[in-house]
């Protein structure tokens, strides 16, 4: 027995420092093990280029592929995939691509797979969601024919004569010109926006018709490809392409995790089951500085948040009646309380997002003034009720509440907040021209240009212009600016349009979005950018 | 018992065929732009709603889209979301986890509360009792969307018991904490009514007849009154699986579980009509069959029972 003892002890010994040097050995090889961060999103609509216009999908693919352009700290353009980029008369581009780009599937990426990619997503019946981005590209009305008896009438728009927009042409293997339909200045920028990524020979079943299951796991050209496949409602997951060319991205991989609910990404982030949430619920924002610490970040976004006035609302018509409502409105005491911070006070028709930004350019009506506000009211005989429309599945009520009690203790008014229950509904309402009151409205840009927010919100046709706002002065300064040499004199142009709104308010500016992000302990460099998106190359393992 | 059976069977088609109809009637009217809905607030440009409308047949009447899906139903096709995936595939997704998730909380429910309605009925007014009475109380007054989180915060991100989200393919311990919460909306009823209906048949002649004639106290219960109190919990409990699947809404939103709840509730929010009445029409197979065994199960519990 006593013999045995120190025998037992031996072993016993022995096994401890294997088991120790085995850690040892574990914690040397973890080194190499590769390192994936995961990064919280929602279910993508879709993953093909064209069809992707929502954050998800988006944060997505800027991981599998690589832009013609992306944006300085300063929005604007820089070449990435792009040798150059060059036009005399702002109608005719030249792009030059870089050579050594390839897709994940090793296919050289050539002016070819930008041609067929982009005639694809403009051809009408392929139904792309963001098609009318290419609307200014010469031959995108031949893609899609007007319905001959509108939208409800019994007839069919035609099929169009031609898949192939007329203003694409290839010069050689790696240039192509894009000829638009009017000069645009800003055509640079517009070419970073995802829906312009170009896609494989692989991609297409024939052609000009993508292979239906291409979207389960999309070929790119971009820092990562797919591992594996799209698992809906569940993951995502992208690994580090070898070949890629550009800057190489610090991290072996990305998780996407899709959840259904921003709290329960928050929750996983909180117990270390997840490394980034780029968006922390406002539920969250009063313990999140705390549970963080120094990981709980802010940044500016593009969001544009305002509220709209239905031109056809006679009580409304007056500029000093909507001038003075803005001027009734705390918009820092909306964005301390409610927002906590999150967002901030816009004072401009535009987002500091883009170049030509201007702080307080719409003056005095944005400026908190109740006295003067109520003076102006009454003076002006603005309506005896205001009332504001919001859809009611957005998160809307408790400011859309917060401002209608501001308007009534600084304009002496009654003032009700009525949800609609979805976005759809309250567009139905304003076709109707019934009395909805203001709206509320937002605005996430595509590209960084000030015509970005102009255009659509405000120019007579802008595709988001929901209160039917039209002055044919800004609509004017809007085209120059657009057909302006260069882009320091577009803006020039786009600030006198932008001077138009400040004095026709035809909608309040209310607030800035912010992202409000937080990341875990194991990643650091974490940057979420304007578009919301994290910065995949900065991103970098925390030891 | 045949005769009966094929008859249920015969009632259950016709149940099927008139739940499905109203259901999609309901998502018809409900609809009002399906594919702006999609969109969120961005703009939709002409051309694409035209090419959209056309896919997903949104222009026609209503009698000729029910015709459609109904066509496609009856040869086991669900048909596609608007988001253009097999509606088939979104189910084989979501169908197992959220029946794994129901059969937990269920298993979770029935052992808390047959349990402690037992004890509670034979010891009416102890302590036990009472505080199982606080207790439920509670749970009665705690909606699940204060509980789900609640549970979530305190297991899950601060003790660290238990992981804080499920996810798609979740394990039997992830599915723990969702399930207990789940199981809470039910166990409250559930013991009061095994309680009640226990406390009934102790002062049936019966039981004293058992009991004068000897019976150890063990098999009086656990033969005599359990067997004739578990009739209205088996009718309660059948019912109560249903709802569970139905009503995991809020467990599955809290603890990421894509399941049915998840997807109807998206269904419902994108005014996806295909997707709402798939979902659904499954959820009213699974309420028939279940009410139909739980009737069976009467036969079994109580001989006194006959079906013809």
């Amino acid at each position: 027995m006593r013999g045995h003892f120190p025998l037992k002890m031996a072993v016993g010994a022995t096994a401890i420092m294997l088991l120790v040097a085995g850690c040892g050995g574990g914690g040397d090889d973890s080194g190499d093990e590769p390192f994936v961060a995961s990064i919280g999103i929602g279910e993508p609509q879709h993953l093909i280029p064209s069809n992707t216009t929502e954050s998800n999908g988006a944060e997505v693919l800027a991981a599998l592929f690589t832009p013609l352009v992306d944006f300085d700290a300063n929005n604007n353009p820089v070449l990435v995939a792009a040798e150059s980029i060059e036009t005399q008369d702002n109608k005719v581009w030249t792009i030059k691509l870089k050579d050594g780009f390839t897709f994940h599937n090793g296919e050289k990426v050539t002016a070819d797979n930008y041609i067929n990619a982009w005639n694809h997503a403009a051809y009408g019946p392929n139904g792309m969601g963001g098609s009318y981005f290419f609307e200014r590209i010469e031959g995108y009305d031949a893609l899609n024919p007007q319905d001959p008896d509108g939208e409800d009438g019994p007839q069919k728009a035609p099929t169009p004569a031609t898949n192939k927009l007329s203003g694409l042409a290839k010069v050689d293997d790696l240039t192509f010109t894009v000829t638009l339909k009017e000069p645009f200045s800003g055509w640079r920028s517009v070419m970073g926006y995802t829906v312009f990524y170009p896609l494989p020979n692989a991609a297409w079943a024939s052609e000009g018709v993508l292979k239906e299951d291409f979207e389960e796991a999309p070929i790119g050209n971009g820092p990562f490809k797919m591992k594996g496949k799209w698992e809906h409602d569940s993951k995502i997951e992208v690994e580090k392409y070898d070949a890629y060319p550009g800057e190489k991205p610090k991290v072996d991989g990305i998780l996407y995790k899709i959840y259904q609910d921003q709290k329960a990404q928050y929750a996983d982030l909180s117990s270390g089951a997840l490394d980034v949430v780029t968006s922390i619920p406002i539920e969250n924002l009063a313990s999140a500085p705390t549970d963080l610490g120094d990981r709980f970040k802010k940044s500016p976004n593009s969001v544009f948040q305002f509220v709209g006035f239905p031109t056809f609302l006679p009580q409304y018509s007056k500029v000093e009646v909507r001038k003075a409502i803005s001027m009734a409105i705390n918009r820092k005491e909306i964005t301390d309380t409610i927002f906590r911070g999150s967002q901030a006070p816009a004072t401009s028709f535009v987002s500091p997002a883009v170049a030509g930004y201007r702080e307080n350019s719409c003056g005095e009506a944005c400026t908190f003034d109740p006295v003067k506000a109520k003076a102006l009211y009454e003076q002006a005989g603005g309506p005896k009720q205001i009332k504001i429309t919001y859809n009611a599945d957005g998160g809307h009520k408790a400011w859309v509440d917060a401002t209608c009690n501001q308007l009534k203790t600084n304009l002496g008014v009654d003032c009700v907040g009525v949800g609609e229950p979805k976005f759809a509904d309250l567009l139905t309402k304003l076709e109707k021209k019934e009395d909805v009151g203001l709206i509320r409205l937002g605005w996430i840009m595509d590209y960084p240009l000030m015509e970005n927010y102009l255009g659509p919100l405000y120019s007579t046709n802008g595709s988001s212009n929901y209160y039917g706002y039209s002055n044919p002065e800004f609509d004017n300064l809007l085209k120059l600016g657009s057909a302006a040499p260069t882009p320091e004199e577009a803006i020039k142009y786009w600030q006198q349009a932008e001077d138009i709104l400040a004095r026709d308010m035809p909608v309040i500016p209310l607030r800035l979005g912010q992202n409000v992000y937080g990341h875990s302990e194991r990643v650091k460099n974490v940057e979420v950018d304007r578009f919301s998106k994290v910065d995949l190359l900065k991103l970098e393992p925390a030891s | 018992m045949f005769r009966y059976f094929v008859r249920r069977v015969l009632q259950g088609v016709l149940t099927f065929f008139g739940a499905t109809f109203i259901v999609y009637a309901l998502m018809f009217a409900n609809q009002t732009d399906p594919l702006q809905a999609l969109a969120g607030e961005r703009p939709l440009p002409d051309n694409v709603r035209q090419a959209l409308t056309e896919r997903y047949h949104l222009d026609d009447p209503f009698i000729v889209q029910y015709g459609h899906y109904m066509r496609g139903l009856l040869t086991g096709d669900f048909g596609v979301s608007l988001t253009n995936r097999k509606i088939s595939e979104m189910m084989s997704q979501a169908w197992p986890v959220t029946i794994r998730l129901a059969v937990l909380a269920m298993i979770i429910a029935v052992m808390i509360s047959v349990t402690a309605g037992i004890i509670s009925g034979i010891r009416r007014g102890g302590p036990f009792d009472t505080v199982t009475l606080v207790i439920t109380l509670i749970l009665l007054a705690l909606p699940i969307v204060v509980l789900a989180p609640l549970a979530q915060l305190l297991f899950g991100i601060q003790l660290k018991w238990f992981p804080a989200t499920a996810g798609a393919d979740p394990g039997l311990f992830q599915l723990i904490l969702p399930a207990a919460v789940l199981a809470s909306l039910v166990i409250a009823t559930e013991i009061r009514v095994t309680r009640a209906s226990v406390a009934e048949n102790l002062r049936a002649d019966y039981v004293r007849t058992a009991r004068a004639k000897g019976l150890s106290k063990r098999r009086v219960i656990g033969i005599h009154v359990l067997r004739n109190s578990l009739i209205p919990v088996v009718t309660l409990i059948g019912l109560d699986l249903g709802n569970l699947m139905a009503g995991a809404i809020v467990t599955e939103g809290v603890f990421n579980i894509p399941g049915v709840g998840f997807n109807l509730f998206r269904g419902i929010r994108t005014e996806d009509g295909p997707l709402v009445v798939g979902f659904v029409s499954i959820l009213v197979i699974v309420f028939i069959v279940v009410n139909l065994v739980v009737d069976l199960l009467y036969a079994v519990l109580d001989p006194r029972i006959r079906y013809e």
